[in-house]
């Protein structure tokens, strides 16, 4: 192909570059900035070097908070897809079902999460919480301040309840666009409930579900506000993840140093598994 | 293979259908013979999807009976009625190779995994996609889809039934011809029952034997592509088969005369009734243009190649006639009814002549 090749157009794309250079490049610098460097205050620094990133990943804690990140990660999505696409398959595809089956799937996506967070914060309360306290009246000894079991119980079905209906409704999506043909051919073939799911509904939901994990997995390792309301971190550091440990670093301690040199790790963590995940999955999509 | 009874089927989509406007398919009843190529011929919207549909078992008819060599099979499903059916737009399983989606209604079925490779392997001799069996369906183009689709049509040996919906809308006018003597030729071979929908008259003529005309949610003539063409008993199937269509002119009639205008036409016979509105239908290919009859005036010529279409105004009216290519249109044109070609219709519906 003989393309004309003009330099010129690199200025078409310069306000975009300009545009993300101020709201991604020049902060992403600062944090680089910082994290070089160590402050006692006053504005005055200090070169530092690697020391803030050899501290961290020599130190327990951060490893901690990234374990418990990824176990919870896993445990939301190994709950939140199959839960889902079943939710998505048992939806109307037609009639008066169908606006308010998405209504009551779009509620807990509109509220403002630290609202979310507060809810169960409420929610859980075992002295005036109508789950908390119900639960304990019946015999079950729950006490999400006191026990980090029951506090893990909490933020995971807390998300399971705010995030399912995002992969529901992007199921739905991806299944609504299946042609009835599709449903007769089947029946013509004999295919049971399953080889209707297993080689029709799923191969079209494939390219939706692959974005609900992604934007699930990504959503819940960056996980902070909604813990951060409930058990802060606790009980002792049961529930403090990478977000929550960096935010206390940075402004409860004012180690801005450490700070951005696990912010930096942190999004480079994040980049890395969104590019393995990505890959793995488009991979395997072309393979099939 | 089985003999089709469909028994005074109607079809509504409304829950309450109360005049017969609200049906999609007023009345049918009729008998597929076992092994026969029927065309179910109509404009869109004239219910042949849905009666094949209820012969598949994917709509339940809201009235009337459905019976398979005599059993009745009205309640049961799709599945159990062992029908296989072709639909308009490819439906292929994209995940699956092309062998496994021609495998995949014998899997569902049970049938030995030895059987399956065998009637595949045949089935892919047939639609000539051998070479591409373990190729993953989904990149394939739209006609090689299709002939997926058939093929998992044909694959099953015992089916009571083919039927197809259109199924060589998406086909390459080329491909079409191909798969069409594909399909006539398996039908000669294996004497399946086949049922074949399409608005498309070629399609239809060639084929099907019986052919049968459908027109708002009814049946109006069944027959062969000859009778269709010289005693469409309704002036529907005049207009809609045949190019151009039949041309129908009103007429006033007094024994065995029709008066058109100030123009007398001779008929063949004595219609047996003429009440209502009479009409005379004839075929343009049998208006004969020349010096002698009616006086015309010329409208239009086209030349479409083997022939020439001449449309002309007789006494006001469009008609249109069919001359050969290398004839020419006379200075003062008149025309001629050939008699053999003349039929008489009574609100819309041919009377019989008797002599």
């Amino acid at each position: 192909m003989d393309k004309t090749w003009n330099n010129k157009a690199w200025f078409l794309v310069l306000p975009v570059l300009v545009l993300v250079a101020f709201t991604a490049v020049v902060p992403l610098m600062t944090v680089v900035n910082y994290s070089v460097q160590d402050t006692f205050g006053n504005n005055v620094f200090f070169w530092a070097g690697t020391e803030w990133f050899e501290e961290l990943l020599s130190s327990s804690r951060f490893w901690e908070a990234m374990v418990r990140n990824l176990v919870f990660s896993f445990i939301i999505l190994a709950i939140e897809v199959p839960l889902g696409i079943f939710i998505a398959l048992n939806m109307p595809k037609k009639g008066w079902g169908v606006p308010v089956c998405l209504v009551l799937m779009s509620l807990p996506l509109l509220i403002p999460w630290n609202v979310v967070g507060t809810i169960w914060q409420v929610f859980g309360r075992s002295d005036i919480g109508l789950m908390g306290y119900y639960l304990n009246a019946i015999g079950i000894d729950y006490n999400y301040v006191q026990d980090p079991f029951d506090a893990w119980v909490t933020i995971i079905v807390m998300d399971v309840w705010h995030w399912t209906s995002l992969v529901v409704l992007l199921c739905y999506a991806g299944l609504v666009s299946i042609p009835d043909a599709f449903y007769q051919a089947a029946k013509i073939d004999g295919a049971s409930r399953w080889a209707v799911f297993r080689y029709i509904q799923l191969p079209k939901m494939q390219r939706v579900l692959l974005i609900a994990v992604l934007l699930r997995f990504m959503d819940s390792f960056m996980i902070y506000t909604e813990p951060f309301v409930v058990t802060g971190g606790g009980p002792g550091n049961s529930t403090t993840f990478l977000s929550i440990d960096l935010v206390k670093t940075a402004l409860g301690q004012f180690d801005l140093g450490p700070a951005a040199a696990m912010s930096l790790v942190y999004f480079l963590i994040i980049l890395l598994l969104s590019w393995v995940f990505y890959t793995v999955m488009t991979n395997y999509d072309a393979e099939r | 293979m089985a003999r089709i009874d469909v028994n005074h089927v109607r079809h509504s989509y409304l829950p309450n259908p109360r005049t017969d406007a609200d049906f999609a398919l007023r009345e049918v009843h009729h008998t597929f013979e076992d092994g026969g190529a029927y065309a179910l011929l109509g404009p869109s919207g004239c219910g042949k999807t849905t009666l094949l549909n209820i012969i598949s078992g994917l709509l339940h008819p809201s009235h009337g009976q459905l019976l398979f060599n005599g059993r009745d099979v009205t309640n049961l499903s799709t599945q159990e009625r062992n029908i296989a059916q072709v639909f308009q737009f490819p439906v292929i399983y994209d995940t699956m190779t092309v062998y496994d989606n021609l495998a995949f209604p014998l899997r569902n079925r049970g049938v030995p995994e030895a059987d399956v490779d065998r009637k595949v392997r045949e089935t892919l001799e047939m639609i000539d996609l051998a070479s591409w069996a373990k190729k993953k369906a989904r990149g394939l183009t739209a006609d090689q889809k299709q002939k997926i689709s058939l093929g998992r049509g044909l694959v099953r040996s015992d089916v009571n039934a083919i039927l197809f919906d259109e199924p060589l809308t998406v086909i390459d006018p080329h491909m079409k011809w191909v798969l069409r003597s594909q399909l006539k030729q398996l039908h000669r071979r294996f004497g399946y029952t086949m049922v074949y929908v399409t608005h498309d008259q070629t399609e239809a003529l060639t084929f099907a034997d019986q052919v049968v005309v459908m027109y708002d949610g009814g049946i109006v003539q069944i027959g062969t592509p000859a009778e269709l063409f010289e005693r469409p008993r309704h002036t529907f199937v005049g207009y809609f088969i045949g190019s151009p269509g039949m041309n129908v002119v009103p007429v006033a009639i007094e024994g065995r005369t029709a008066t058109l205008g100030s123009q007398r036409i001779e008929l063949p016979g004595v219609p047996k009734a003429s009440a209502g509105a009479v009409e005379l239908g004839i075929r343009p290919e049998y208006v004969r243009l020349g010096s002698d009859g009616m006086a015309v005036s010329i409208t239009k010529v086209e030349d479409v190649g083997r022939h020439k279409v001449v449309r002309a105004k007789l006494e006001g009216r469009e008609i249109a006639a069919v001359i050969g290519e290398d004839e020419t249109v006379p200075a003062e044109p008149k025309v001629r009814f050939d008699p053999a070609g003349i039929n008489i219709y009574a609100d819309s519906w041919r009377v019989e002549m008797g002599a």
